[in-house]
C-alpha cells in the first residue's frame, strides 16, 4: 500500500514551478513599468536621509506612486525598528 | 501607406529572424508588397535565413548616410514576386543608425510598399529601441521558457512607452504574441509552459505557435524561409500566422500532443 501511494505521489511539474516564478517576475516588472525613471534614484537616496536617523534595512522601505486622473501621489512607508 | 510590423523578443536566438523572413515571406506571397528591413547592425543574420547573403552590395547604413540610394540597397527576392530585402551593415557603428534616418527610409519606403517588417536586434538598447520606435504592429517571439518570457514582457512595457505612437498618445502599438520552438509533448509530460501558460502572463493576443521543427534548421541551412515548405509542421503554422495577421479566423494546429503509432515508432518521425 505504502509503495503505491510513493509511486503515484508525483513531483511538481517544472512547468507549474516556471508558471508560478514568471506570474510573480512579471507582476514585480509591471508595477515598475508605469514609475518615472528617477524613482530607483529617489528610493536610493530617501534611503540614504532616513538612514542618517534611523538604522533600517533595505526592505523595510516600500515606495509607490499612484496617478489618479490629475494628481500624483508618492507613498512611503518606512517600518522602524522597535525601540530597544 | 504601408503597415509597420517589428518582430521583436528581447532575448536572442528565440527565432526573431527565422519568423521575419517567413513572415515576410508569407506576406508577399499572398500578393502583398513587402520589404522585410535588418535592423540588427554589426550582426545581420537575415540576408542568410533570406539566401541573398552573395547580392549585398548596400545597405540600411549607407542608405541613411547618402552613400547609395534606396533602390541600390534593395534586394529583390529571387524566388517570391512582391518582396525586397533591406540588409543591415556589418562593419559600421551601430550610432550611425540614426531615428532621423530610419524615418527617412520608412517614409519612402511606405509609399510603395503595403508591408514593411522590420526585423529587430536582441536586446533593449539603441538598435531594438529603433527598430520597434515606427512600428504600427508588434510580433512578440516567445519561447516557452522562463527567461523569454520574462525577457518578453519587459518588452512589452517598452512598446507602451518607447515608441513613436506612445509618444504621442495615438493608437497603441498592437501587439502580437507568436510563441515559437513549442513541443506539445514536453508540454503533455509537464516540463513545458503551455501556450495558455504564455498567453496568460503575458496577457496579449496569440497570433501564432510554431512548433519545435527539423524543418526550421533544414530551412535556414537552405537559405530559403522555412513558410516555402508547406509539407512541414513549421511551414504550415508560420503561414497560418500570416492569415491571423491578415485579419483571417484560422484554427490552431500542431498544440496537440501526437501519440506516435507503431510504424512511425519503428522508422522514425518521418518528415517533419
Amino acid at each position: 500500500m505504502k509503495l503505491l501511494e510513493f509511486l503515484k505521489r508525483e513531483r511538481k511539474k517544472s512547468a507549474s514551478v516556471a508558471k508560478e516564478r514568471l506570474q510573480i517576475i512579471v507582476a514585480h516588472q509591471r508595477g515598475q513599468r508605469d514609475q518615472p525613471d528617477y524613482m530607483p534614484m529617489l528610493e536610493k537616496e530617501l534611503l540614504e536621509v532616513i538612514r542618517r536617523y534611523v538604522q533600517v534595512d533595505q526592505d523595510a522601505i516600500n515606495i509607490s506612486l499612484d496617478s489618479d486622473n490629475d494628481c500624483s501621489v508618492l507613498e512611503l512607508n518606512v517600518t522602524l525598528p522597535r525601540d530597544e | 501607406m504601408a503597415k509597420i510590423i517589428v518582430v521583436t523578443s528581447g532575448k536572442g536566438g528565440v527565432g526573431k529572424t527565422t519568423s521575419a523572413a517567413a513572415i515576410a515571406t508569407g506576406l508577399a506571397l499572398r500578393g502583398n508588397k513587402t520589404v522585410v528591413i535588418d535592423f540588427d547592425v554589426g550582426l545581420r543574420n537575415l540576408d542568410l535565413i533570406m539566401g541573398c547573403e552573395r547580392r549585398v552590395v548596400y545597405d540600411l547604413i549607407n542608405v541613411i548616410q547618402g552613400e547609395a540610394g534606396l533602390n541600390q540597397a534593395l534586394i529583390r527576392d529571387k524566388r517570391t514576386e512582391n518582396l525586397h530585402i533591406l540588409p543591415a551593415s556589418q562593419t559600421r557603428d551601430k550610432e550611425a543608425l540614426t531615428p532621423e534616418g530610419v524615418e527617412k527610409v520608412l517614409e519612402t519606403l511606405s509609399q510603395e510598399y503595403d508591408f514593411i517588417v522590420c526585423d529587430s536586434p536582441a536586446g533593449i538598447e539603441h538598435g531594438a529601441q529603433l527598430a520597434m520606435y515606427f512600428a504600427d504592429e508588434a510580433i512578440v517571439v516567445t519561447n516557452p521558457e522562463v527567461s523569454s518570457v520574462r525577457d518578453s514582457d519587459r518588452i512589452l512595457g517598452l512598446l507602451a512607452s518607447k515608441t513613436r505612437r506612445a509618444e504621442r498618445s495615438e493608437p497603441p502599438v498592437r501587439e502580437h504574441l507568436l510563441i515559437t520552438r513549442y513541443d506539445p509533448n514536453r508540454v503533455t509530460s509537464g516540463d513545458m509552459l503551455t501556450l495558455e501558460d504564455v498567453r496568460e502572463i503575458l496577457a496579449i493576443n496569440l497570433v501564432g505557435l510554431i512548433p519545435e521543427s527539423e524543418a526550421v534548421l533544414r530551412a535556414s541551412n537552405q537559405g530559403v524561409p522555412v513558410v516555402h515548405d508547406m509539407d512541414s509542421d513549421a511551414g504550415q503554422a508560420y503561414a497560418d500566422t500570416v492569415s491571423r495577421l491578415l485579419g483571417e479566423d484560422v484554427p490552431l494546429r500542431f498544440h496537440e500532443y501526437q501519440k506516435k503509432g507503431l510504424l512511425s515508432r519503428m522508422f522514425g518521425g518521418g518528415r517533419r
